[in-house]
């Protein structure tokens, strides 16, 4: 009974931890508080209740990691913005699927506190776009592709420039 | 590093000048200026600044969302040199 009723406290919480309830869930009370079978086992298991992931800021950030290095899965989030977090709600670093439902909760209040995901890309991309309505320098240079901070285009910024295309019929420079 | 806030954005005395009185006079004429290193201070909305490239001096109008930036960034200094693709072929 006691089971009955943890599951369904666990209920409200489906939609944001993605539980994949195949057959009898209710079948050994003890998986029912914190179901966590080993992650080897994973795609084996079918008939048990298992949670693949735990949802954060709308994003899955992976279970067998601690809680500092699966929080930076989340656009955004870095690793001196999640160790902020952990500090902020003084909470243990342990792996991801250990937290407690109440510990989750808090995480994701305070996850939500920050600019995240969709937010900060959207904000990113109007930012750049306003560079480039306003016909200013940076902008021109984040239309053609190039760096817009001053840095050399003789050689290097490989990674705006992509790959390296070799001209046709350059001559090499005579001795 | 940032300019300090305390001295306020930097303006050239000579454009400021020029500005003060146009918004005296409620006038609108073109602005020519050298002084690329100006900033667009939220006085100049409105007003076409002729900004010089070290050539010639390009008319920028000024609007809101320009307001921060310095007057250099609108008036770029050189043509990016491009490949001419087709050139190749048509010679041989």
């Amino acid at each position: 009974m006691a089971g009955l009723s943890m599951a369904s406290s666990l209920l409200p919480l489906s939609s944001s931890l993605s539980i994949a309830s195949r057959g009898s869930s209710f079948s050994c009370p003890g998986s029912l508080s914190f179901p966590t079978p080993s992650p080897g086992l994973k795609s084996q298991q079918r008939g048990a209740l298992t949670i693949r992931c735990v949802r954060v800021g709308g994003v899955e950030i992976p279970n067998n990691k601690r809680v500092e290095f699966s929080l930076q899965y989340i656009h955004g989030i870095g690793r001196v913005r999640a160790r902020q977090i952990l500090c902020d709600l003084s909470l243990e670093n342990k792996v991801t699927k250990d937290l407690s439902d109440e510990e989750l909760i808090s995480l994701r209040d305070e996850v939500s506190k920050y600019m995240i995901e969709g937010d900060l890309k959207r904000f990113n991309r109007l930012a750049i776009e306003r560079l480039k309505e306003i016909r200013c320098y940076r902008g021109i240079r984040h239309e053609t592709g190039l760096p817009c901070r001053g840095q050399r285009t003789k050689n290097n910024c490989r990674t705006l420039k992509g790959k390296k295309v070799s001209v046709a019929g350059k001559k090499k420079a005579s001795r | 590093m940032t300019r300090s806030l305390k001295k306020n954005p930097f303006v050239a005395n000579h454009l400021s000048e020029k500005m003060e009185k146009l918004n005296m006079r409620e006038e609108k004429e073109i602005i020519v200026t050298w002084s690329r290193a100006s900033t667009i201070i939220p006085t100049m909305i409105g007003h076409t600044i002729a900004i010089h490239n070290g050539k010639e001096h390009l008319p920028i109008y000024i609007t809101d969302r320009m307001v921060g930036h310095k007057l250099g960034e609108f008036a770029p200094t050189f043509t990016f040199a491009r490949h001419a693709r087709n050139d190749n072929k048509s010679r041989r």
